[in-house]
């Protein structure tokens, strides 16, 4: 499952062209705006300086393809349409075979639609990335966990369509609200008290948020272990409660036709 | 001309009924596109929660700056917005019906679709337009008045292009339907935040190829009576409608271009 999906992304190059050009230019936008904040604060903004920011910006254009920020709608398709019979009855665990095949998704995303934000980021402002192998060890997994926290997620929330007929409200309702929360947009370390407060209480930040404050180095050594437990400890939650809702759904399923 | 209207009429109403058939769906649809827009505004909120400044404007001016110019977006997002589902038009053979009928083709196009949910957004950005006029210390004068007007159609008419230039591009590039929400998306995240905050180069970019500081931040420097930053004179700001019309040819002659490049979907 893992080497098909990652097969099968590999097929549209242009797509892949078109989707990092913009995600290149609305780093460059962010990355302006964020530079000017962190100016009118005085140069550093909730520990952020200049370099920080705008690093801060293009991670996050890098990381949109990999861990999905604007949506899944899969496996909803497939239950609206009745396909999911089909994956019912392979003699695999379904959520397991889609995560698999995310994986393969997210890391073969990764180096055409994260590389070249993080190029031209690096081109036009520099990038203020740790010149130590540990931060980066330690990103790899967090990035690992974060796009499988993010599947987790969108497995939950797909599942609705056992229960609704038209779900484009409620995965554009859950696609702004974990944009915003997960860091995307801007650091949740920016986010007023009240907003970090209901933005850590989700498993949001785990998406965005955590990969890019490991590999940055701004979260290091016990830190950055305790960010990775917070992950795990989501993951398992997230996919546990994937599976009950999809064992629920599948027992009220009909799927009509032979 | 009433009669010559009429098809258009008819097309719009079937449209409006079939997405208020399902009630529950297209509450959920709203919600989605209010929610889009308070999003949106989040990324100034939060800013705004750190500093007292973005690109020399305060929380009122930029509060100003991104309801004027998401008011525009919003506005020419329903209007003609879903030319961005050519691609899909083109791939299945559909256009080649739109060329069938005895009606203009862009016409049609603009007609196949409005999608009412996008009143929640436009209802967003009014409510913030609403509450930032007043915020801002304005010296109202008959030509401010006339300035707002002319920027909000001004505005509304550049996002149109942006979008009938991005259509116009998909002629060319089937697959590349990301490549060009650069230019519209992009255009308007642009021009919801001060162009002041922006590298020189960047800053003549979005202004004089993809002009949206004509959108919403020039029109503020002269509502607040505010100099402009280097290269972008306070003056400029009345000169929205010029960049409106060139735009608008720019992206007409592309659209005919396009029309005349495509030769079937081979269906």
């Amino acid at each position: 499952m893992f080497v098909n999906g990652f097969r099968r992304w590999a097929t549209y190059r242009l797509a892949l062209a078109a989707g990092a050009f913009t995600n290149t230019v609305f780093g460059l936008i962010r990355a302006f705006i964020t530079v000017g904040a962190i100016g009118a604060a005085g140069g550093t903004l909730a520990g952020y300086d200049a370099a920080a920011g705008v690093t801060y910006a293009f991670l996050a254009q890098a990381l949109i393809a990999p861990v999905n920020i604007f949506g899944w709608d899969e496996l909803a398709q497939r239950v609206r349409t009745g396909d999911i019979a089909v994956d019912l009855a392979r003699p695999i665990d379904p959520q397991l075979a889609y995560l698999a095949a995310d994986l393969g998704r997210a890391v073969y995303t990764f180096i055409p639609r994260g590389v070249p934000p993080l190029l031209v980021g690096a081109a036009v402002f520099g990038l203020a990335m740790p010149t130590t192998a540990l931060p980066y060890l330690l990103g790899v997994v967090a990035l690992v966990l974060a796009i499988m926290v993010s599947f987790a997620g969108r497995w939950l929330v797909n599942l609705t369509a056992f229960w609704l007929l038209d779900l484009r409200g409620v995965l554009t309702l859950y696609v702004l609200g974990s944009g915003l929360l997960s860091g995307h947009l801007l650091p949740v370390h920016w986010f007023p008290g009240w907003l970090a407060t209901a933005a850590n209480a989700t498993p949001f930040p785990s998406i965005v948020q955590t990969p890019i404050d490991i590999v940055t180095g701004r979260a290091a050594g016990a830190e950055a272990l305790a960010l990775i437990g917070v992950q795990l400890g989501w993951l398992i939650v997230l996919l546990a409660v994937g599976r009950l809702v999809f064992a629920a759904g599948t027992r009220r399923l009909v799927v009509q036709g032979g | 001309m009433v009669d010559r209207l009429r098809p258009y009429r008819e097309l719009i109403g079937s449209r409006i009924r079939s997405q208020t058939a399902y009630r529950r769906s297209f509450a959920l649809d709203v919600s989605g596109s209010v929610m889009v827009g308070l999003v949106e505004f989040a990324e100034v909120y939060i800013i705004f929660a750190n500093v007292d400044a973005l690109g020399g404007l305060d929380f009122a001016g930029v509060a100003l700056v991104f309801a004027l110019a998401h008011l525009t977006f919003s506005v020419a997002d329903l209007i003609i917005g879903h030319l961005d589902n050519l691609p899909t038009y083109l791939r299945m053979g559909t256009l080649d019906a739109f060329l069938l009928r005895p009606l203009p083709v862009l016409a049609q196009l603009v007609t196949s679709d409005v999608s009412l949910r996008r009143f929640g957004r436009i209802a967003v950005a009014m409510i913030i337009l609403a509450i930032a006029l007043p915020m801002n210390d304005i010296d109202w004068t008959p030509a401010r008045v006339a300035l707002l007007i002319i920027a909000a159609t001004a505005g509304t008419a550049i996002f149109a292009a942006l979008f009938l230039a991005a259509a116009a591009v998909q002629f060319w590039l089937v697959e590349g339907r990301e490549f060009v929400n650069a230019f519209t998306y992009g255009g308007n995240y642009a021009a919801s935040f001060p162009a002041s905050v922006f590298a020189v180069p960047m800053r003549a970019f979005f202004t004089f190829v993809v002009p949206a500081a004509f959108v919403a931040y020039l029109p503020t420097l002269v509502l607040l009576d505010l100099p402009g930053p280097v290269g972008l004179p306070q003056w400029l700001g009345w000169c929205s409608p010029v960049a409106a019309v060139a735009l608008w040819c720019a992206a007409l002659a592309g659209w005919r271009a396009g029309l005349r490049h495509y030769s079937g979907a081979g269906s």
